[in-house]
């Protein structure tokens, strides 16, 4: 029997093999695919890349996915992927090398731009548009107007009652995005000058969420991009040291909301071949009419 | 050695194969999370991780405080059980023991249904609907608070609680209830004082395994329960909002960079979510095993 069990042995440690062997495998071709596919489509004359990945802030994806469907019904052969998740995970991304383009709704931190050289990769900044971030509460609260000084005390904790800023008697519910979110970095950089948030703010997942929250309880504040803006959350204005400005288009362009911050893609590199004819039709006048379409204000 | 006989080994070690497979699985994920859960203690210490009350990932200095993530995650559990297990347990006892075979033959399929809704429709049934009903009728400043995610783990972790339990009553032996019966008890009296003790070894762990579902649910939590990584006051906290773990690993894991302190913490809070959730598991075998019926 001794065969017997040796035959037992070999034929299940190579089973095993076998089945792991095969699952590495499927995960190592999960990657592949794309570039295999982006390969074949690359016609024999061109050489280019076909088909670009863009990755990043979800304040951007409403604006990306806007430009890139108009850009590949203007090229129907060029193909280009949109895909969220926050600032972070397109700057990320852009470091591992899996996206052309990372969209960030922040400037990108220096420990991203240490580990970027680490990788041989070299950020290189467009800024596509401008934003303004809107607070917004409830539109029965009766406040309408808050200067940086009382916005910070609400943020870190040390101003919990609308009272304390002109309103009724009502605690206030803060809430925030969570840390993948550019506009938690940008808001804690500019409000609360990069303090820490008050420990009991409602996180939400998404900026649509913030909206839900908000519109329905009348003692929330929270911050959205200004494309998220609706009739169910009532906007305030902001004084950021030179008066109360309303957050209008007109105030965001002109420099005057003291909340605009610029949108804007990294590349490794200077964009060039397909992310680079995607980015020059994004920055012509068909481009930026397409910005301020989706609710953003363009760069000139 | 005939050629039937190979087949035959063939096969079974083919079935082997397959089986080892899940361990073997098992075992890389175990090594992984460990490991890199461990890798936050190079630069902070276990101590800090354990008794620190604040978690702030991205602050200067940083706060990995497990506390207020655990608690949270304890406290909506909690609420989830104090919920779902007398209204499981009911439910179970109303089915094997007292609905006609007609009404039982519906209810039973049905409360299965629910366990097959994806978790993001029970979050967002729950932001909708329940986070404004929780907040205006309980006058609270939010409805994003523990009881909101405490009531939706409740009714997801019932179908868990209300099959297997039910599987228990059922399986208690007919002369038991007979003997009872005949001595003159009541059907309620023979439910309360001979069948359910009968079942309790699987009633309590079904009740374990639907607290594990509990504890590890993500989508729903993170969806209702508002993400503030506070220490929840009992029973205070269940009406304010809390951070559970597991919202805390899917809210920041995308922004994270890789290799950082931020994200060991996040893998050693997932080591800790695998622990508790192994144990609640071999608690429930335990019991299970232990205190099954014998005749």
């Amino acid at each position: 029997m001794i065969s017997g069990k040796l035959l037992k042995n070999i034929v299940m440690c190579s089973m095993v093999l076998l089945i792991i062997t095969t699952a590495f495998i499927g995960i190592g071709c999960v990657d592949q695919t794309e570039t295999v596919s982006q390969e074949n489509t690359v016609s024999q004359e061109n050489t280019e890349q076909e088909s670009i990945i863009i990755k990043g802030s979800d304040t951007i994806l409403p604006l990306s996915q806007a430009e890139s469907e108009e850009f590949m019904i203007a090229n129907p052969e060029k193909s280009i992927t949109v895909i969220g998740g926050g600032s972070g995970v397109g700057i990320a991304a852009l470091i591992d090398g899996e996206v052309e383009i990372a969209m960030a709704s922040r400037m990108i931190k220096d420990s991203e731009r240490e580990n970027a050289e680490a990788n041989g990769v070299n950020p290189v900044e467009y800024v596509i548009a401008w934003d303004g971030i809107a607070v917004v509460v409830n539109p029965e609260n009766t406040v309408t107007e808050l200067s940086f000084d009382q916005l910070k005390g609400i943020y870190d904790g040390s101003i919990s009652n609308w009272a304390d800023v002109g309103g009724e008697d009502l605690p206030i519910t803060v809430i925030t995005r969570d840390s993948s979110s550019g506009t938690y970095g940008y808001f804690q950089e500019e409000v609360l000058l990069d303090e820490e948030y008050r420990q009991d703010a409602l996180v939400q997942p998404a900026t649509g969420a913030i909206v839900q929250e908000v519109s329905q309880n009348k003692g929330a504040i929270g911050y959205i991009g200004y494309a998220y803006l609706d009739d169910s959350v009532t906007a305030l204005a902001l004084d950021g040291g030179e008066g109360f400005v309303e957050a209008t288009p007109e105030n965001i362009m002109s420099g005057d909301y003291p909340l605009a911050r610029p949108l804007q893609y990294y590349t490794n590199g200077e964009a060039s071949g397909l992310a680079k004819e995607y980015l020059d039709y994004v920055m012509s006048p068909t481009g930026q009419d397409i910005v301020s379409d989706v609710g953003y204000f363009p760069v000139n | 050695m005939s050629n039937r006989k190979i087949k035959e080994k063939g096969i079974e070690s083919l079935l082997f194969a397959s089986g080892a497979v899940t361990v073997v699985a098992l075992l890389l994920l175990c090594i992984f999370l460990f490991r890199d859960g461990y890798l936050l203690f190079d630069n902070y210490p276990v101590s800090s991780f354990l008794t620190d009350t604040k978690w702030y990932p991205t602050a200067d200095p940083e706060h990995f405080g497990l506390l207020p993530l655990f608690l949270g995650s304890v406290i909506v559990t909690i609420g989830a059980v104090l919920f779902s297990v007398p209204l499981g347990i009911a439910t179970a006892i109303y089915i094997s023991e007292l609905a006609n075979p007609k009404i039982a033959n519906i209810l039973k399929p049905v409360t299965e249904i629910l366990a097959g809704i994806p978790s993001v429709v029970y979050g967002f049934f729950g932001l909708v609907v329940l986070v404004p009903f929780v907040q205006n009728t309980l006058k609270l400043p939010t409805g994003q608070t523990a009881l909101t995610g405490s009531i939706m783990l409740g009714i997801m972790a019932l179908p868990t609680i209300i099959s297997m339990s039910e599987d228990a009553i059922s399986s208690v032996p007919r002369a038991l209830k007979e003997g009872s019966l005949a001595l003159g008890s009541t059907k309620w009296q023979t439910i309360y004082k001979v069948t359910a003790p009968a079942a309790l070894s699987g009633i309590s762990a079904a009740v374990m395994l639907g607290i594990g579902r509990a504890i590890g649910e993500t989508m729903t939590v993170m969806m209702v329960t508002g993400n503030s990584a506070v220490i929840p006051g009992f029973p205070s906290g269940l009406f304010a909002p809390v951070r559970t773990m597991t919202a805390t690993i899917a809210l920041e894991m995308g922004e994270v960079p890789q290799g950082s302190d931020h994200f060991h913490a996040l893998f050693a809070i997932g080591s800790v979510l695998f622990i508790t959730t192994f144990i609640i598991n071999i608690v429930a075998n335990y019991i299970k095993r232990r205190y099954r019926f014998n005749l």
